[in-house]
């Protein structure tokens, strides 16, 4: 494992924000750590960065505990939390120069990161005059400077534009398969992680509703009854009212948890028989999205 | 934004009280070079101990911490493989380089300014008296018995994000510490904010200015205000590293 926490608990005065987290984060993994608005994200990639004191609970990293193994562990980290960390009255290069010096990395590394997230033309301008994608991707780059083993990304695609996505997204494939680095990257959106992510954490209020590969995640999807037709509202009523549990209404489908091929099939001769045009009926898998916003409204 | 204040107020205070003495060089034809000096000396030494340099070093405690507050940078700081300690230890020899630099240039302009005087001046007798190590004893002198307030407003400025709280507290202190050592309060040298005064008004004699007679002219470096500044020094520097620790960036 190359983090694992237990127990892991914080408070900001007397609100309880992360409740006794146990993260399992295997090495060479793309770990997706989920969640909504306030959940706790932030805090905890905090609290692993020894940014925060632990008030209970343990953490470790490469296998090494955090407090006592500090400096080692975070020289093979790269991070980035939140709005990315930069002196606006210096140009993106300075900033890469300024940090290379701390890290004592060479001159050649830094025009390396610039060329990798497409800010060489930009190299030169006050980063205050950057965009909002631009500073995340001069962000990116400060974390990736010191090439570390694992990288710690707080919603780093938060203000890229799709392409922006879309490159992140494979550079951060590119570094976990070809460069077996692991990355804990979080976000507020499963769909943004679900394509790269080989491993989902799922935190609200705190606590930690789901832990698992991607595959868990979907093995646990509960399958679903999906009827196209029209009057989706009638219908509904008309289903209800024979004892079907319509869970799910849109202006030309609604949809049934699924029990067996009998149940669908009584679903669609109870509606064809009583004057409801089916134009399709099949089984679907709950996609992730929904599944996520489920584990987190039910909690 | 810190390092050109430095800079630029000693050159300003200096160039001020040059041109002062320059547009009334008449008046100090026959002032003797040892009081010329004083005067020039100690005109600048009595701005710079009672109020500006008390909040010189305000402003280069905030500018200092400011950066890294403004690009939210003290996460970033924190979270590279580096001891905390260096961290905390690297920002405030930087703003301790900064006063030093600072008072270092007062010297040199004092000494500059006054020897540019006498230059253009031949008639006003600057170069009858050197005062050159004096000046430079009293600058120390005046640097240990700032570093009190500065790892006070060091520490301030790295807690508070805002310019107001750590400038009003430095403000109110100051005023605070001129009026207790400008009335002899006899604790005056308990208070960090009093020293830089006390400093100035030991070592210049009362009698500046009324012209009677030959001022003896000594620095006395450690007394017992000076300790108790370094002592405040070490102490609120070594205690706002552990605060720093326990706060933890939020
Ligand atoms: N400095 C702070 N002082 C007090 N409470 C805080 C502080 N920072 C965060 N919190 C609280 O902790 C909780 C979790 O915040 P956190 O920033 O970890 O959420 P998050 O999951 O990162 O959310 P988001 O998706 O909006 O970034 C919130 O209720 C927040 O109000
Ligand atoms: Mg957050």
């Amino acid at each position: 494992m190359v983090i694992s926490t237990e127990g892991l608990s914080f408070n900001f005065g007397n609100q309880q924000v992360v409740k006794s987290l146990s993260l399992q984060v295997p090495k060479g993994s793309i770990y997706g750590f989920l969640g909504p608005n306030g959940a706790g994200k932030t805090t905890t990639i905090k609290l692993l960065l020894n940014l925060l004191k632990t008030d209970q609970g343990s953490i470790h990293i490469f296998d090494k505990e955090l407090q006592s193994n500090r400096v080692a562990i975070l020289s093979e980290i790269g991070s980035l939390i939140e709005q990315p960390a930069i002196y606006l009255h210096l140009s993106g290069k300075e900033n890469l120069m300024n940090r290379a010096l701390l890290l004592r990395v060479s001159e050649q590394r830094v025009d390396e990161m610039l060329a990798l997230v497409h800010l060489k033309d930009a190299a030169h301008k006050k980063a205050g005059k950057y965009s909002l994608g631009m500073k995340q991707r001069l962000g990116i780059a400060l974390a990736l400077l010191s090439d570390p083993q694992l990288l710690i990304l707080d919603e780093p695609t938060n203000g890229l534009d799709p392409n922006g996505i879309i490159e992140v997204r494979e550079l951060l494939i590119r570094l976990v398969t070809q460069h077996n680095k692991t990355v804990f990257i979080s976000s507020h959106l499963l769909a943004e992680v679900e394509r790269m992510a080989t491993h989902v954490g799922i935190i609200d209020k705190g606590e930690l509703l789901f832990q698992g590969s991607i595959k868990d995640l979907e093995a646990i999807s509960q399958p679903q009854v999906q009827v196209e037709l029209e009057n989706t509202v009638d219908a509904a009523n008309f289903l209800k009212k024979h004892g079907f549990n319509v869970i799910d209404i849109s202006d030309n489908s609604l949809s049934i948890p699924y029990t067996s091929k009998t149940q669908m099939g009584e679903i669609n001769t109870l509606l064809n028989k009583n004057g409801y045009m089916v134009y399709s009926i099949h089984k679907i898998h709950k996609d992730l999205e929904k599944l996520f916003l489920d584990i987190t409204q039910n909690a | 934004m810190g390092f050109w204040s430095a800079v630029l107020l000693p050159l300003l205070i200096c160039l001020l009280l040059f041109v002062g003495f320059f547009s009334h060089s008449e008046k100090l034809v026959s002032v003797p070079g040892i009081m010329l000096w004083l005067q020039f000396a100690g005109a600048i030494l009595g701005v710079m101990g009672s109020l500006l340099l008390p909040m010189l070093i305000v402003f280069i405690a905030y500018s200092v911490n400011s950066i890294e507050h403004k690009a939210d940078t003290w996460k970033s700081l924190f979270s590279l493989p580096i001891a905390k300690w260096s961290v905390y230890a690297a920002k405030y020899a930087y703003a301790f380089f900064l006063v030093l630099l600072c008072l270092m240039l007062f010297v040199l302009f004092t000494i500059g300014f006054g020897n540019l005087l006498s230059v253009l001046k031949p008639t006003l007798k600057f170069n009858e008296y050197h005062m050159e190590s004096t000046l430079a004893q009293v600058y120390l002198k005046l640097f240990l018995s700032s570093l009190g307030i500065l790892s006070i407003q060091f520490l301030l400025s790295l807690l508070f994000r805002d310019f107001l709280k750590p400038m009003g507290i430095g403000f109110t202190a100051t005023i605070a510490g001129v009026i207790l050592a400008g009335t002899d309060w006899k604790y005056a040298y308990l208070f960090p904010y009093s020293h830089p005064m006390l400093t100035v008004k030991s070592t210049l004699p009362h009698d500046i200015g009324k012209g009677s007679g030959i001022p003896e002219l000594s620095v006395d470096l450690f007394t017992k205000d000076i300790f108790v500044s370094l002592g405040v020094a070490v102490v609120v520097f070594i205690l706002g590293y552990f605060i720093v620790l326990k706060k933890s960036v939020k």
